[in-house]
């Protein structure tokens, strides 16, 4: 083999001392958990017609003529029918609006209805998709929704302490807990809509993260096996010093591909790949600044009997 | 010890002709797949109706409003038949499973049991489904067995989805799928189908008919005014035109279930008509009623309201007959579909309905692979740059096996490819090379710790394996957990995700290992190219 002239992107051997700056990282963390947490109750998410019930449409102009929204809103706005948004998209001709169905009201009279409205304001338009959801309907599946992501983050927690240490378990699901509320955090700093494909989008940040995290830990487990009287911040240290190489370029490719995905993808992918690769970026640094710091907080018992103490944060653990 | 190992090269054979076979269906029209001889694999992959665009309508059965409506039913029958025997009775009392009505006169016991029992002697040979006891000296209990309470819901969604296949696909040559959902819903999933709204008219009504007698002996005014006699019902007309509202018998004579056959005909004056024919005991029934009633007017029944009410010149003895109205062809159509379909044992909600049309359907296909074709470009891209030639392309190969077995793999169970879907394949590539970039990375560290290249490469491939599985079951677990909870396209985004652990793992650890075996073979390399 001739010498390819292969991309660098790190030096073969990194020496970074990452536990050094794990404080103040982890009060970082917490403040934007908090901060996250809070901006999901004010100003709150931008519940979509998944989770809150109501009607979304994709309307065209059929003469292909710039579409006026704000006639479309008013002319919506005036059949009371609660919070109506008209949204508009690449094609000018074209708009998603999206409102609120009456309980009282069948469905289709209420489409029917807003399609009357807007084609007396704004003339001829097409529809080219429809979505209605009942309140009862989407109750059920917001609760579905929270319930698959709790359930996801139990399941991982009990798989981790299956796999490794109890230890290790909190310091995984604390980094889960950590993607999942700054996600959401984005999710309401970018206004993103939140809706079913969006809970899809966080059950897979979950899995990144734990792939991400589980990587770490495998390392950090085969490490503390094979050096036996090592500190246990440096061999975490060193751990993720020797995974860094994989970690940035497996977060790379996928951050790439979700963003030609975001751009190219159209306006259904968008949200749901932002998002993605927000939790990927989020995730790739908490399996660095989450796990494996709370594992140093928590001590872990080192696997040979001739050590039972469980090894201490800071000058305990030192020789 | 790494070396070319002849199952992995016949499993790697194996993976790529399933994945070639299984795949190669979706490159053929679908009359090409209908002209496949029967044991060629021939099933493509199932677009989601977001995009293949379609109609989805989650639909909800009433059963509180059937029960209801059975339980009144249950009052008028035992007026009815106790008001035939002539016997009194000074009260009817409805409760959650039936009716308890008390006689007048406790020596009428025997003639009333008998009386009742009637109505639930119909057929010997159906288990009844109800059940008519004495209550002491002048009571009689009529009621809904504690089975067929039990099994009213299932049964009505059961009933229901009948109902709803024969009036949307009465050819049956669509492609409509009628599911139940959790206890009482049902989802209807029409590809290619973009007007829900036809659809709704088409499920929307119960499309109960009845026939029962126009009361002229009350006043209709009377009536009107609040004053209905205990054994009439006062009804709205369905058209406009004529009187606002009827005073009918509350007496069915025949109902939509003893309708044999609807169809669009014509009348006298060449305007559309409904002509149907009654089954042998619609015949009698009817023939009995219309000749006990000649010259009075009957009315014609459809879900609570009078579509018609003409009188009746000679009794109707041949069973068949005839409903006329302000009807279109359409409209007609759209009737006798609902009458040959049956009635729906309760009213349906619409809770949830989405609809894509084709044009937005292919424009989401077009738009997914397109950032499918530019994602794997940058993946090639990216591989080769950071692992060289000949990592990096063993890495896309793997990658290429990888995407012909993922569609492969669809195509066989039948999976179904969503919008989100899409992105999970996407995502899946970059996953699959992180397997490739598991091993790399491992073959480096092991060859900078002056290991042999031999050495390095077969400690990369076992190091790293246990970290690759690791890390694919979780992806498993999260994948797991959408199947269960999720819906519709969130269930195509864990379809291709779980397909593509298992197709990523396969590909990218067995292209790699026998190319890597081969290449040591033929090369005999002095040292490894990507541990520079």
């Amino acid at each position: 083999m001739r010498g390819w002239p292969l991309i660098k992107l790190l030096p073969s051997k990194t020496n970074l001392q990452f536990v050094k700056y794990a404080r103040p990282a982890g009060i970082l963390s917490v403040l934007l958990c908090v901060a996250s947490i809070v901006a999901c109750f004010y100003p709150g998410l931008n519940m979509g017609i998944d989770f809150r019930g109501g009607a979304s449409m994709e309307l065209t102009r059929a003469d292909s003529q710039v579409l006026d929204l704000e006639r479309v809103r008013g002319a919506v706005g005036e059949l009371g029918l609660g919070d109506v948004q008209v949204q508009g998209i690449d094609d000018p001709s074209s708009a998603i609006l999206r409102f609120q169905v009456p309980d009282d009201e069948p469905q289709s009279a209420v489409v029917q209805r807003v399609e009357n409205a807007i084609t007396a304001s704004v003339g001829e338009v097409t529809y080219s998709g429809v979505s209605v959801v009942g309140s009862k309907v989407s109750g059920e599946l917001f609760r579905s929704g929270l319930f698959a992501l709790g359930a996801a983050i139990v399941l991982m927690f009990a798989y981790i302490w299956f796999r490794f240490e109890p230890q290790f378990g909190f310091g995984a699901i604390a980094g889960l807990a950590h993607d999942v509320i700054l996600v959401f955090g984005l999710i309401v700093l970018f206004k993103l809509e939140f809706s079913l494909n969006m809970v899809a989008a966080i059950l897979t940040v979950i899995g990144y993260s734990m792939n991400d995290t589980v990587v770490v830990f495998d390392r950090l487990r085969e490490n503390l096996r094979k050096y036996k009287t090592m500190p246990l911040r440096e061999v975490i240290d060193l751990s993720i010093n020797e995974t860094l190489s994989r970690t940035i370029i497996t977060g790379l490719t996928a951050v790439m591909v979700l963003a030609a995905l975001a751009f190219f993808g159209g306006e259904a992918l968008f949200g749901f790949s932002i998002a993605l690769m927000a939790g990927i970026i989020i995730g790739t640094y908490s399996s660095i600044y989450v796990g494996a710091p709370i594992i140093l907080l928590w001590g872990v018992k080192r696997g040979s009997l001739d050590e039972p103490k469980p090894v201490k944060l800071g000058m305990a653990s030192r020789p | 010890m790494i070396h070319l190992s002849r199952w992995k090269v016949i499993l790697l054979a194996l993976s790529l002709l399933f994945g070639l076979a299984f795949a190669y269906p979706n490159m053929l029209t679908p009359a090409q797949r209908d002209a496949l001889p029967g044991w060629v694999p021939s099933s493509g992959l199932n677009l989601g109706l977001d995009l293949q665009g379609g109609s989805y309508l989650l639909l909800e059965v009433d059963v509180p409003a059937m029960r209801e409506k059975r339980l009144a039913n249950m009052v008028e029958d035992a007026r009815m038949v106790l008001g035939e025997a002539n016997i009194g009775i000074t009260g009817v009392v409805r409760n959650d499973q039936g009716v308890v009505v008390t006689l007048t006169n406790p020596a009428q016991m025997d003639a009333a049991l008998t009386a009742m029992r009637t109505l639930i002697g119909g057929n010997p040979n159906a288990v009844a489904d109800r059940t008519v006891q004495r209550q002491g000296n002048d009571r009689i209990a009529y009621a809904f067995t504690d089975a067929a309470m039990n099994s009213m819901a299932a049964d009505a969604v059961s009933q229901s989805i009948e109902v709803v296949r024969r009036r949307l696909d009465s050819t049956g040559t669509k492609e409509i799928s009628i599911t139940r959902q959790g206890a009482d819903r049902i989802v209807v999933q029409a590809p290619g189908e973009s007007d829900p709204a036809e659809l709704e008219r088409l499920v929307g009504q119960t499309a109960q008919l009845t026939f029962q007698m126009v009361d002229t002996e009350n006043s209709l005014a009377e009536a009107a005014a609040g004053a209905v006699p205990p054994d009439s019902e006062l009804l709205p007309a369905a058209e406009p035109g004529g009187p606002a509202a009827y005073l009918v018998k509350r007496r069915i004579l025949v109902s939509g279930e003893n309708l044999t056959k609807a169809e669009v005909g014509s009348d006298q004056n060449r305007q559309v008509a409904i002509d149907f024919r009654f089954d042998a005991q619609g015949s009698r029934r009817f023939g009995e009623a219309t000749a006990a009633n000649v010259g009075k007017p009957f009315a014609i029944i459809l879900d609570g309201q009078v579509i018609s009410a003409p009188t009746i010149i000679s009794p109707i003895t041949g069973g068949t007959g005839q409903i006329t109205g302000n009807y279109t062809i359409e409209s007609a159509s759209l009737f006798v579909n609902l009458l040959n379909g049956g009635a729906l044992p309760a009213p349906l909600v619409v809770e949830e309905r989405r609809t894509v049309t084709a044009e937005l359907g292919a424009d989401a296909v077009a738009k997914g692979g397109l950032s499918t074709l530019i994602g794997f470009i940058i993946i090639v891209v990216f591989m080769i740059g950071a692992y060289g030639l000949l990592f990096g392309g063993i890495s896309v190969v793997g990658l290429l096996l990888n995407g012909l077995l993922i569609i492969a793999a669809m195509s066989l169970v039948g999976a179904t490819l969503t919008l989100p879907g899409i992105a999970g394949l996407v995502l899946t590539f970059a996953v699959a090379v992180d397997a490739n970039v598991l091993i790399y990375e491992r073959m480096r560290d092991e060859a900078r710790s002056g290991r042999s290249v031999i050495a390095s490469l077969d400690a990369g491939f076992n190091k790293a394996m246990g970290t690759i599985i690791d890390a694919n079951l979780t992806t498993l677990v999260a994948a797991l957990i959408m199947f269960i909870f999720g819906a519709g396209p969130v269930r195509g985004f864990a379809w291709t995700l779980t397909i593509g652990v298992f197709t990523s793992m396969l590909s990218a650890v067995l292209v790699s290992q026998v190319a890597l075996a081969w290449w040591l073979k033929v090369a005999k390399p002095k040292k490894l190219p990507i541990a520079e």
